[in-house]
């Protein structure tokens, strides 16, 4: 599956079978990792009226977990289905940040790259950019992405089964599930004033006009004009 | 049936933005307002999204056990706890307050 790397002909056979397993460990621990925000996103779609086979197509083919999220607690909380799918987009806008940077560091060549796009996500990028100087960058991206795809949709699909057995998200608290999984996402961006500053506003900013535009508008509203005031005060 | 169209423009959108990325010449990505844009907008919006999930019904705002909840996130996160150990205890102190 993966090319020949320069690197290959230097190294012995022990460091090589030492970063095989390194790759697979990592690659076990963050697919587990995932699981949890799979079983509460599976959880809150079936809240939010989605059909199992919606909940699974999101997993199985959108495959991001913010953009899917989003989509799902707006609908749920009665917004547009422009706020839901806008905000989806707009979050999935990163991957094709990500993509430029797989796609030069990996190369892949003809169909290789559809396959290759499809799991392009925050975690794949991640290990394949922090596995770029040993070599092992193309087995690095493929092992976190299999990894990482099954047991998102295995966690998904479970959710979405325990999800449908409880009962109403305020009873079972699960109205908080999407919130506290986002702040935990966040909390490793959040390591500058300026982005402690640009998330504050724009969660202020979302609040203010709760009351007098659609539901699920306020989102993209607050989002987009805290970026919009973060780039005209960094000049 | 809107709901289905809504699934699949969002299917669609996220992975033809997946495949964007192999394909747009990459320095068009590169310029420092891009960089700052792509690097902002996702904290922005999930604050946005967290903000309005638990201060807000429909059009109204309110204050209630949701509020509880992210406080016990936030302290969690502040100290590092693991993710299922954040999203579990916020659920069950939302709901344990919901109850109260």
């Amino acid at each position: 599956m993966s090319e020949p790397s320069p690197h290959d002909h230097l190294m012995s056979d022990a460091p090589r079978k030492a970063a095989e397993r390194r790759i697979r460990n990592r690659a076990l621990t963050i697919g587990v990792s995932v699981t949890p925000f799979g079983l509460s996103f599976g959880a809150v779609s079936v809240e939010a009226h989605l059909s199992l086979i919606q909940v699974c197509l999101l997993s199985l083919v959108l495959f991001s977990g913010a953009s899917q999220f989003a989509l799902v607690s707006i609908i749920g909380a009665g917004g547009s289905y422009f706020s839901a799918v806008g905000t989806a987009l707009l979050l999935g806008v990163r991957n094709g940040l990500y993509g430029a940077r797989v796609n030069t560091l990996l190369r892949p060549a003809g169909l290789r790259r559809f396959v290759m796009a499809e799991v392009t996500i925050d975690e794949s990028t991640a290990m394949a950019v922090s596995e770029a100087r040993t070599g092992h960058a193309t087995r690095a991206f493929w092992s976190i992405a299999l990894s990482v795809y099954v047991l998102w949709n295995l966690s998904t699909i479970v959710g979405a089964l325990v999800g449908n057995a409880l009962g109403s998200p305020a009873t079972t608290g699960l109205d908080v599930a999407g919130p506290a999984a986002f702040i935990a996402l966040l909390a490793p961006r959040l390591n500058t004033v300026r982005m402690r500053l640009a998330a504050l506003g724009s969660g202020v900013i979302a609040l203010v006009t709760v009351p007098f535009v659609p539901v699920g508008a306020p989102i993209l509203i607050g989002g987009l004009t805290a970026v919009a005031l973060l780039l005209v005060l960094d000049r | 049936m809107k709901l289905w169209l809504a699934v699949i423009i969002a299917c669609a959108g996220c992975a033809a933005l997946k495949l964007a990325g192999f394909v747009v010449p990459s320095r068009l990505l590169e310029t420092k307002v891009a960089q700052r844009t792509l690097e902002a907008l996702p904290v922005t919006l999930l604050s946005a999204l967290i903000a309005v999930s638990v201060f807000a019904t429909g059009n109204h705002l309110m204050l209630d056990s949701r509020a509880a909840g992210l406080a016990v996130a936030l302290i969690l996160v502040a100290i590092r706890a693991p993710f299922l150990v954040v999203v579990v205890a916020a659920c069950a102190t939302a709901a344990g307050v919901h109850a109260f």
